[in-house]
């Protein structure tokens, strides 16, 4: 990616174009039949259906518990005037070739750099593009196919690998686990499915980029990754929206199950529309994301948090397994009036297992953010090892950073570390820089960058490149 | 006196910081190919002199001028300064964690370079360069990979400086005390790199409290510095006389100013 002084200087959202094009949409509002209507329009199983009316119902049940202890604030989310199901309108039935998906949505990715077609198609990256409610194309699946990797979207999953769906679908974030992950249990519509074989390691990198166009659309996707004994994948995950003046939902839900042996690296670059410099309009990102690891196994987030106005999301590993292996690494930014809860759970349960988390939180204009963290050894988990460190700048006078580690210690061998900092841009520091040469706003993001660069190193080249540069744009105008 | 317009020009400056004023009238002089020893007592303004030429803003200017190259200085942000080819070597380097050397070098070249209208270095052209120069500092390639200044012992810090004068190529030099809390040796290789990077075009301002830095890097003038004033200019033998008398003799001075 380049980009030009021009680029940078302009303070717009740069994805914040809309996409002109017909699209099934459901009527707003949320009730059985609506969770019949969207099931049915990807012509799932019974036993799907059953499983989000399930959902749903359990979701009624807990109608005042819309989780209030993050330290966020919003105004309350009518769900009913949330539209829950929408999809470009295209050919045929399901698309079969790149020919049949609507142009103007083929035209929109080009715009965000994720090119689907055959020719200009990201080397080494194969991308299961979702827009809006469903996912319009999946590249290099045939390739995949041959080593016995699964990519598609979820509903295809559904439709051609329904065992494997619904043995793990559920088995780490049940859909009784919390206010919105038991709403995303009922009304999910797409997202991806990753399924890597015993003893296989991945070719290349597999990304979904997720795309929310409609006006007043909620995008509830889920994700589904399964690691067989031995195998290793690289996930990436991208998110745009255009800029809307109203908040826009989006309340996912991922699941990541490496079984003995497995690694899984799940990266992701959250980019949604913060909302403008007021806090008017903006995503309301609340999102759950858990794997659990077994024997031997690694999971591994990464995670560069920029957009959304509330982002309230925890990526959290259960190290089941005996010598497993979790790690969560952490750039937050937030921005004007973005407020960020995040941080991860860490739930040491088998034997030597470990887990590092390093949390990075970049606080200006009136941004707002907290990291919570929660790690846990249970009775069984001998001789566990935590690390936790978590560093804070804060960029100007009206911005906030706050750090809430839960620590909790049922195993008398168990070594648990927390570390704290927080800190601004120094004056020296800058004086420093920029009497190298490096103009005042540059010598910021040097330094900010350089904040950051034990995250950005976990990241997949491509995608580095890209957070840095997220990072610039985000912080337009509050490091001047 | 040779007519070419000087590449510092200090005139009868005065400065504060937090409202205390710290230099009094200070006037110098600095032509291409000089070198310039200014020498004082704790607190007699040596540093604030060159981090005001280099613009810290924690420094007041409250009248005088500073010209480089017959331009005012003052005028000129940080980096503007530096990209005009004005190099301050600190005393205490400061640290940029998660920025590595080679990187912060390589965008602060390019930085001057695109000022200068001339085109960025290559990374491969850049990686070479920057080998070359740190052999003149022995330093090795390890510590290049690591972030600024990070983790680096007092002398590594000040050969950093070094190599960065060597890689920014800068026509005025300040050296704020490079001397300072070095042991021989790396005081060797300090002043090595420094007499090295003396050239005909180029001039240098060096602060320092001992003669010692003098026998091997040889000024061709000397400043006595005391409350804020020169007190004294001279030769080379004025450190040695210094040396012989200390700044005690020479306090008496600061009633008369030159």
């Amino acid at each position: 990616m380049t980009t030009t002084p021009k680029d940078i200087l302009s303070k717009e959202y740069k994805w914040g174009f809309s996409t002109d094009v017909e699209a099934d949409v459901a009527p707003k509002g949320l009730n059985e039949e609506i969770v019949r209507f969207i099931s049915h329009k990807k012509q799932e199983p019974e036993w799907m259906l059953e499983w989000r009316l399930k959902a749903y119902r359990h979701w009624l049940t807990l109608k005042n518990e819309e989780p209030t202890w993050a330290n966020v604030s919003y105004y309350h989310i009518d769900y009913q005037d949330v539209v829950y199901y929408a999809a470009p309108r295209k050919p045929g039935d399901g698309p079969k070739s790149l020919e049949e998906i609507n142009p103007e949505v083929m035209e929109a990715f080009n715009k965000l750099g994720i090119p689907l077609g055959e020719q200009k198609r990201l080397a080494g990256i194969a991308v299961d593009a979702v827009f809006d409610s469903v996912s319009v194309a999946t590249t290099y699946k045939e390739t995949l196919e041959k080593q016995g990797i699964i990519f598609c979207s979820f509903s295809e999953a559904l439709q051609k690998h329904p065992d494997l769906v619904k043995k793990y679908m559920g088995s780490v974030v049940p859909y009784t686990d919390n206010f919105f992950a038991s709403l995303n249990a009922a009304v999910f519509s797409d997202g991806s499915f990753a399924y890597i074989p015993k003893g296989v390691r991945c070719p290349m990198e597999l990304m979904t980029y997720f795309r929310i166009n409609q006006a007043d659309t909620g995008q509830f996707e889920r994700t589904l990754i399964v690691a067989e004994e031995g195998s290793y994948v690289s996930y990436l995950e991208g998110c745009t929206a255009p800029t809307r003046k109203k908040h826009q939902l989006h309340a996912a839900v991922v699941e990541l199950v490496a079984l003995d042996g497995a690694e899984i690296k799940y990266s992701t670059l959250q980019n949604w529309y913060p909302g403008d410099v007021d806090g008017n309009g903006g995503v309301y990102n609340f999102v759950t994301k858990r794997g659990k690891a077994m024997k031997n196994s690694k999971i591994s987030w990464t995670q560069v948090e920029t957009g959304s106005a509330i982002t309230w999301k925890y990526p959290s590993v259960i190290l089941q397994g005996d010598n497993s292996i979790g790690e969560f690494y952490s750039v937050a930014l937030v921005n004007n009036r973005q407020q960020a809860d995040t941080g991860t759970k860490m739930i040491h349960m088998g034997k030597n297992t470990r887990s590092t988390i390093i949390s990075k939180g970049i606080s200006a204009g009136r941004g707002n953010q907290t990291y919570r963290g929660l790690v846990r050894v249970m009775p069984g988990a001998e001789n566990a090892r935590n690390y936790t460190q978590c560093d804070s700048l804060l960029i100007g006078e009206k911005c906030g950073a706050h750090t809430v580690p839960y620590i909790e210690v049922r195993n008398p061998t168990a070594q648990v570390e927390h570390e704290a900092s927080t800190s601004k841009i120094s004056d020296d520091q800058l004086f420093y820089v920029m009497q190298r040469g490096i103009a005042a706003e540059d010598a910021k993001f040097m330094i900010i960058n350089g904040f950051c660069r034990e995250i950005f190193k976990e990241l997949p080249l491509e995608f580095a490149v890209e957070a840095t540069q997220l990072l610039k744009v985000s912080l337009e105008g509050a490091v001047g | 006196m040779s007519n070419t317009i000087p590449i510092l020009e200090v005139r009868d400056l005065h400065a504060t910081v937090a409202g205390k004023e710290i230099l009094k009238g200070i006037s110098l002089t600095v032509r291409a190919g000089e070198v310039h020893a200014i020498m004082g007592p704790n607190g007699s303004g040596k540093s604030t002199f060159t981090h005001i030429v280099a613009g810290n803003p924690a420094f007041t200017v409250t009248s005088g001028q500073v010209l480089y190259k017959g331009k005012d200085l003052l005028t000129m942000s940080v980096d503007v300064r530096a990209k005009e080819g004005v190099f301050l070597g600190f005393q205490y380097p400061v640290e940029v964690p998660g920025v590595r050397t080679a990187q912060f070098l390589r965008t602060a070249l390019n930085a001057i370079r695109t000022y200068r209208g001339q085109p960025e270095i290559e990374f491969k052209a850049f990686t070479q360069f920057l080998k070359e120069k740190s052999a003149l500092v022995e330093m090795n390639q390890a510590m290049i990979n690591r972030s600024v200044n990070e983790g680096f012992s007092g002398g590594e810090k000040k050969r950093n400086e070094i190599l960065q004068m060597a890689i920014l190529e800068p026509a005025l030099t300040l050296l704020d005390e490079p001397d300072s809390g070095l042991d021989i040796d790396s005081l060797k290789i300090v002043a090595n790199g420094v007499t090295q990077l003396r050239k005909p075009d180029n001039a240098i301002v060096l602060v320092t409290h001992y003669q010692r830095l003098l026998n091997y890097i040889t000024p061709d003038f000397v400043h006595v510095l005391i409350d804020g004033r020169i007190v004294k200019s001279g030769r080379r033998e004025l450190a040695l006389e210094l040396e012989a008398k200390g700044y005690e003799g020479f306090k008496k001075l600061t009633a008369a100013p030159a």
